[in-house]
């Protein structure tokens, strides 16, 4: 049962699908190569915005042209995915991107080779349309958060009734599950008592901080983000920053690949700087494990991989990480080349990190 | 007793030095330096042997080459042939003689030429082993065959036969060799194995097994039943003879006047010629050849330069040709699945100091070649394969001085070997072959064999630049060809059903992304037919009229599949065909069948336009000046869009 407004949303994003597809017809009307151009996305071409504090795409375009063959083969998948998606906004229906995937097959010589193909084409009908994959209906497979605090919501089941639960009180110790879709339509944040929420990349540590009670110890309502965090589980921290007022701090392993985590909660995604200013947080702060803390805390540290190394080189040249503490802290990595994962607190004893090292870098950031 | 002097004892110790103390001497340049060459010279002896008297006899060969390992260092080698056999007298002497025979003294393109033959290597058997060899022969008119035991009596050079037999032999007719010899068998480069394979392929109409001593018989298959003519015996020419030889052949000739000797020994020497010799030579023209000394000699080898003599024939040489090349390599390297044979090239034969010679270049190129290593050379000498001494050999030379780049293979400064995917097979074919030494191994570069090596080298590169230009110029364009014909139809009708609007006319675009004329040569083998499509696509933005020419192979083209008439159709296969315009986006088709040429006979055929600007053409070449075209059909300055033109070249 679609409300109006969301009808007339649909119509919306029907009609822009349409514009994208009158385009190549006209085109090639008039005798003209078809092309489409849209933003580049690489790192060279992401700005910082400086009214919303996010990273967004810049001018920089790259033009898809069916002069070649790659490029006349996209405009042609374009043109598949568009027609995919207006039958299944007509039908009421909605897929995962794999589904996606796998219907393309049967579009013979308009099929997608990976899913990578596919994901990509989806994120860039959401940059033509500025609208969302969700308006399209298409649905991520990914997994979303986990969360665990004093935080009552109220969710929409299948059945259309809304439910509400506190997410320490009426859940078992996995805590709460978010969904796919982490709207206010489908989901509502009632009420909350703590002072910030904590993400934390691995369920090994998520866990510690559950049987340590830490949530209650400290007021904290702790997020697991299953490493690199989905869609739903960025705009859900958004929503718990902007709507509760809570603080997002980031826990996370001490090696560059965590930093690119931090960086998508935080600055926004590259691949995905289009919607940067719905997902990304830019009051996250990252509380670990820094390269200091692999010094200060005297961790138990494996030695940077070639790629690890690489990794780090590329984000002294990734214009999010322009500032001081960034700079510093790969610099200081490479320099000692080593990496720790959070878990290596465990050096210290099971109740280390709860009693010592977060509280202490809590403090260290003026929370505590 | 009366001291013997000096000089007599000198004299009876010079006797001593046996035929066998001098091939002990001269191993190094007889073939027999290492253990491992001395194997294989034996079989390459064994099987030119073979070869030679079954191309003589016009017997297609059937041969048996077994290696059977004796001892540590000992082997047991056999050649079998099925050619003529010998008669039973000659059985001793042809086998049992170092330098014997008629070959020494003949001039004609025989693989087995100049060397020691294959008492050679019955020789070297001897010595190194002690054993005989056995030699079995059969001629046709025998019933059962004739064997023998023998050694060579080497103080005398000549046969002793330690046992005489006779033997039930399942062979019509043939000859078998035995051996016992010292050697060592290796796989790889230089081998016995290589040697085959590389003989093999100038021999397509020899059936060749070889039996290795450990591992598995192989069998290089006939796949020609076209025996080459035999070699024809040519006398010398004036300008190839050398002083010794000239004496020699005085001294043997059966002519009383010196005027007759030159006349009817050598060739191109009319009588008039022969007296001018004389008269140049100040010897008078009735002396008797045998009293010829070694001044009067002298004064008529001058002469012989002096005076004007016309070149030798060259029709004794019988080069492999450029069919027998083609089937040759496929049949041995077909396996590796190259993706282009360059049509063999065989130069008109050329003369070398009163030699003819001919030279002739084969090229494979691509497939499972190994491409990142130097270009695997092929060197034959009158069909027989070379396989030491490439550097000083006349093919090798020739190839590195080619700039290959040129040609499409890699070459550091474009000097020197070139790398890539390639085989290239070289053959020079001569009455007499000058080798750089008695070993037979390489090619003495001659100034004019390297010349006509180059010349043969080029054209065959030519023709494969031409075929990598065309690969090349279609990989570009089959892109853009999957756009227009795959994409962008589906991309119109797409957008056409989303809008909801009648199918867009895609022309003007397709012109826009393509602006060539394509063309496309399809050929399907079936029924024993050749089935050829030309497809003349008109991939630009205006109606194009060109012609298309090509060469057909009339003896296989069957004349009503052509479709349509070629408006010209010459005697040598060369057909041109006006095309009507072609609009944009159209195209026009050529049909032919060809009938009998064997499934890998017709792969691509080489398509030329004119008409157009070459540059707006893919999948054919430029027609070339040479091409000789009559006037109606010579459209270069006859413009698509100039009417007048036309006229005028109808007209004419």
């Amino acid at each position: 049962m679609a409300s109006q407004s969301q009808r007339a949303r649909q119509r919306a994003v029907v009609r822009s699908l349409r514009g994208l597809a009158e385009k190549v017809y006209e085109h090639l009307e008039h005798g003209r190569i078809p092309e489409m151009s849209i933003p580049l996305r690489t790192k060279s071409n992401i700005r910082l915005n400086a009214r919303t504090g996010v990273w967004t795409y810049g001018k920089a375009k790259g033009t898809r042209s069916a002069k070649t063959l790659k490029g006349a083969k996209m405009l042609l998948r374009t043109l598949y995915v568009l027609d995919f998606i207006r039958d299944m906004i007509q039908e009421g229906k909605s897929s995962t991107l794999r589904e996606l995937y796998y219907i393309s097959e049967g579009w013979e010589y308009a099929g997608f080779s990976t899913q990578d193909e596919s994901n990509l084409l989806a994120e860039d009908l959401e940059i033509l349309t500025g609208s969302l994959r969700e308006d399209f209906r298409l649905r991520p497979e990914e997994d979303g958060a986990r969360v665990m605090g004093n935080l009552t919501v109220e969710e929409l089941n299948r059945r259309g009734e809304p439910k509400r639960f506190n997410c320490r009180d009426d859940v078992g110790d996995s805590g709460y599950g978010i969904p796919h879709n982490v709207e206010a339509e489908k989901l509502k944040l009632i009420d909350c008592d703590a002072d910030f929420a904590l993400a934390i990349e691995t369920g090994g540590m998520f866990d510690r901080l559950v049987e340590n009670r830490f949530d209650e110890d400290m007021r904290a309502l702790l997020v697991h983000i299953k490493g690199q965090p989905a869609r739903a589980t960025r705009r859900f921290l958004k929503r718990l920053n902007e709507e509760l007022g809570l603080d997002v701090l980031t826990f996370v392993d001490g090696d560059p690949w965590s930093f690119r985590i931090f960086a998508s909660i935080a600055y926004g995604a590259i691949k995905t700087a289009h919607i940067s200013e719905y997902l990304a947080t830019p009051t996250a702060s990252f509380l670990g494990i820094t390269a200091s803390d692999i010094l200060n805390y005297d961790l138990p540290a494996a030695d940077l991989t070639p790629q690890d190394a690489k990794a780090l080189r590329d984000i002294q040249s990734d214009p999010r990480f322009g500032d001081r503490f960034w700079r510093d802290e790969v610099e200081l990595m490479l320099e000692v080349g080593k990496k720790a994962e959070q878990q290596a607190l465990a050096k210290y004893g099971l109740d280390y990190v709860t009693d010592v090292y977060l509280p202490e870098k809590i403090a260290q950031l003026g929370l505590g | 007793m009366p001291r013997q002097s000096f000089a007599e004892r000198l004299a009876a110790k010079q006797r001593e030095i046996s035929v066998s103390e001098f091939f002990e001497r001269n191993k190094h340049i007889l073939g027999f330096d290492s253990a491992t060459k001395a194997l294989l010279t034996s079989v390459k002896e064994g099987v030119d042997n073979a070869l030679d008297a079954c191309q003589e006899y016009g017997v297609l060969p059937d041969l048996l080459v077994q290696i059977d390992r004796v001892d540590r260092d000992e082997y047991h080698l056999v050649v079998e042939d099925n050619g003529p056999g010998i008669v039973k007298r000659q059985v001793p002497k042809v086998f049992g003689r170092l330098l014997y025979g008629s070959r020494f003294h003949t001039w004609s393109q025989t693989r087995g030429q100049q060397g020691l033959g294959i008492s050679g290597a019955i020789l070297y058997g001897q010595i190194t082993t002690g054993k005989p060899a056995v030699v079995r022969s059969k001629t046709a008119q025998d019933d059962v065959a004739y064997q023998i035991e023998l050694l060579i009596d080497t103080k005398r050079n000549r046969p002793q036969v330690l046992k005489r037999d006779f033997q039930v032999w399942d062979r019509e007719h043939g000859t078998r060799v035995e051996t016992h010899l010292r050697g060592r068998f290796i796989n790889g480069r230089q081998s016995v194995m290589e040697y085959l394979r590389a003989t093999a392929i100038v021999n397509p109409y020899a059936r060749i097994v070889f039996q290795p001593p450990d591992g598995a018989r192989r069998t290089f298959d006939r796949v020609s039943s076209e025996l080459p003519r035999p070699p024809v015996e040519v006398k010398p020419h004036p300008y190839g003879v050398e002083l010794g030889t000239l004496l020699q052949m005085a001294k043997e000739s059966s002519h009383r006047r010196l005027t007759a000797f030159l006349q009817s020994d050598f060739s191109r020497i009319s009588s008039r010629v022969a007296k001018e010799i004389c008269r140049e030579a100040e010897v008078p023209p009735e002396s008797h050849p045998k009293n010829l000394n070694l001044s009067r000699a002298k004064r008529i080898h001058v002469a012989f330069r002096r005076v004007k003599i016309m070149a030798p024939p060259t029709d004794c040489l019988s080069p492999i040709g450029q069919r027998l090349i083609r089937t040759g390599l496929r049949n041995v390297v077909g396996s590796l699945r190259p993706e282009f044979y360059a049509p063999p090239v065989t130069r008109p034969p050329a003369v070398y100091g009163g030699h003819p010679f001919q030279a002739e270049v084969g090229i494979v190129y691509g497939g499972e070649l190994p491409g990142d290593r130097p270009v695997e050379i092929l060197r034959y000498a009158n069909r027989a394969p070379l396989l030491y001494q490439q550097g000083a050999c006349a093919t090798a030379q020739a190839i590195e001085s080619v700039d290959w780049r040129r040609y499409g293979l890699e070459q550091r400064g474009g000097r020197g070997m070139p790398y890539g995917p390639a085989i290239i097979l070289v053959h020079v074919c001569a009455t007499r072959v000058p080798f750089t030494s008695e070993a037979k191994e390489a090619i003495s570069p001659i100034p004019e064999i390297v010349a006509e090596i180059v010349r043969a080298l080029q054209e065959s590169g030519r023709r494969l630049r031409s075929h990598m230009n065309k690969k090349a110029r279609r990989a570009k364009t089959s892109e853009k060809f999957e756009i227009v014909r795959s994409v962008l139809p589906l991309m119109a009708e797409k957008s056409a059903k989303i809008t909801g609007r009648p199918p867009p006319d895609i022309t003007r675009t397709i012109a826009k992304i393509m602006n060539v004329i394509w063309i496309d040569e399809r050929v399907v083998f079936e029924d024993g037919r050749h089935r050829v499509r030309v497809q003349v696509y008109n991939y630009t933005s205006a109606r194009k009229r060109l012609a298309l020419h090509a060469v057909l192979p009339l003896d296989a083209l069957d004349e009503a599949t052509v479709q349509p008439a070629p408006t010209q159709l010459r005697a040598d296969g060369k057909a041109s065909w006006k095309l009507p315009w072609i609009p944009p986006t159209e195209k026009v088709v050529i049909a032919f069948e060809l009938v009998g040429l064997g499934r890998r006979g017709y792969e691509e055929g080489d398509l030329f336009v004119s008409g157009v600007p070459t540059t707006q053409v893919v999948g054919a070449e430029p027609l070339p000046g040479d091409w000789d075209l009559e006037a109606t059909l010579s459209e270069g300055d006859d413009l698509p869009g100039d009417p007048l033109a036309e006229e005028v070249a109808e007209s004419g």
